[in-house]
């Protein structure tokens, strides 16, 4: 580990934020016209951070505005740590529980700047996005635990390249199917898609986490939120549809996973907080543990292809 | 507002207005009429988020507060309270002709008539109600303003916050408080 690494970490965030936030602008676009809308332009979403970044703010005490600085500093850190096609900024530390770790920091972060607010709206909103969190964390972790157990390997980069050169039958989504639809539904809980965003409802909770966050410290989050896209999507690429081979490959693919959790998004009404939960625990928690008693006690799905 | 002043912004402040006016985040204070004219203005048929505006949630995430139709003397405190709990730049717009006369409530005992009175407006929407055209238009207007720099509003209420406050104050009337927890 050298001068390069950190080099290459923050040449990776600036890559990161550009593309994961052109994609949010186009999928704003793609939601407009699921609703028949002309949509906003592409660039919006950079519009929007610049101009929250050139406002005044208000703070409420060092703890709203340490949070902010600790969630980002832990998601950025997140980052660098994500296998993109095979490239790594420091290379052997894309282990899953390094990743899960490392998010954990950013997400307590926000809790505690959100809660430090004051507003029991944000109060409101963080237990709501933790109970969101402990639904879908449970039903993904078995099905990663069964992939890492199965495979002998917790490095997400050496995961996503077993998946690679046989095409689409080599995706763990394939030959886990039950696992494949289980991490998508988790990840619409993670990104906070319909109809698991009870946590930042705008009409209900007044968005929740977000309720005291305006000017800077809106950009702020705004930014974090890109990461955190990326984070999570890439997650999910890299584990269940076998990431990509080049950069080109991946960058398809991860517009294409994304799109997708827009487009469901588009159509889905809102679950309250214990439907969501209720939902978790009923239908993909089944799934996920009947695909972990199946991969670990007939070994299907590990070597049939092989 | 006070459209005599010379352009005197620095190269950053005309970034940051450019910025501004391209994202217009709106907070609507619909406690009077109007409400209903806001739904197409943000759907299909008008779709003003190719403006790139936008309702947000609350007062502190918001760019524009949008005061639609007739205020009551008791919304007005809240209506204050809102404005003052916006970061600036900010921006006032008035929707519909209560907002700038009191409309068919002048006389009544219980509204305000003019809402520049008590907070800085930068733009006014005539009409009863204004459609969602008149909308898009004077939102239209108000990007430009913003661009141009024109729409300093919120400057003028830092710089004559004695006379907002007197007027506030007065419409206000006397401020009676039952502490509870003191007695």
């Amino acid at each position: 580990m050298n001068a390069m690494n950190f080099v290459y970490g923050f040449l990776v965030l600036v890559a990161v934020f550009i593309f994961q936030t052109t994609l949010t602008g186009i999928n704003r676009k793609v939601t407009a016209r699921l609703q028949k809308r002309y949509g906003a332009r592409w660039y919006q979403q950079f519009l929007d951070i610049f101009k929250a970044m050139r406002k005044d703010s208000t703070s409420h005490g060092w703890v709203f505005d340490f949070g902010v600085i600790m969630a980002l500093g832990g998601i950025m850190a997140t980052v660098i740590f994500i296998p993109v096609a095979g490239f790594e900024a420091f290379p052997g530390l894309d282990n899953v529980f390094v990743i899960s770790y490392l998010l954990a920091v950013g997400m307590l972060g926000m809790a505690m700047s959100a809660a430090g607010s004051g507003n029991p709206w944000a109060s409101i909103g963080v237990a709501r996005a933790l109970t969101n969190m402990l639904a879908y964390d449970i039903p993904l972790m078995i099905v990663i635990f069964t992939m890492i157990f199965a495979f002998d390997s917790a490095s997400v980069g050496e995961l996503a390249a077993m998946q690679q050169g046989m095409g689409v039958l080599g995706w763990n989504a394939v030959r886990m199917p039950l696992g494949g639809i289980v991490a998508v539904i988790a990840l619409l809980g993670m990104l906070g898609k319909k109809p698991f965003d009870s946590f930042i409802a705008p009409a209900e909770i007044a968005s929740g986490p977000m309720v005291e966050y305006g000017g800077k410290h809106l950009g702020f989050m705004f930014i974090l939120h890109e990461f955190m896209t990326f984070i999570e999507v890439s997650l999910i690429l890299n584990l269940f549809f076998g990431g990509g081979a080049t950069i080109w490959e991946y960058m398809l693919k991860y517009a294409v996973l994304y799109t997708f959790t827009t487009i469901i998004s588009g159509v889905m009404p809102r679950f309250k907080i214990d439907q969501a939960v209720k939902y978790f625990y009923r239908v993909p928690l089944a799934m996920a543990v009947v695909q972990g008693l199946v991969v670990i006690f007939t070994g299907l799905g590990v070597k049939i292809w092989f | 507002m006070v459209l005599d002043e010379k352009d005197n912004r620095s190269p950053w402040e005309k970034i940051g207005d450019y910025f501004s006016a391209n994202s217009v985040w709106m907070k609507w204070y619909c406690t009077g009429c109007g409400a209903i004219e806001m739904p197409p203005t943000m759907t299909s048929r008008f779709d003003m988020e190719r403006l790139g505006m936008g309702p947000m949630a609350t007062p502190r995430q918001a760019d524009v507060l949008l005061i639609t139709g007739y205020l009551s003397t008791k919304t007005l405190r809240r209506v204050i309270y809102s404005y003052e709990q916006m970061n600036s730049p900010r921006y006032v717009v008035g929707f519909g002709s209560c907002t700038v006369n009191g409309g068919i409530y002048y006389d009544s005992y219980a509204t305000i008539n003019r809402l520049d009175m008590y907070l800085p407006v930068d733009l006014y929407i005539a009409g009863c109600m204004p459609r969602p055209e008149a909308i898009m238009n004077g939102f239209a207007k108000l990007i430009d303003m913003i661009k141009k720099g024109e729409a300093r509003g919120w400057r003028h209420y830092q710089e004559n916050y004695e006379w907002y406050k007197k007027n506030q104050l007065d419409s206000l009337g006397e401020v009676i408080i039952k502490d509870e927890f003191h007695e």
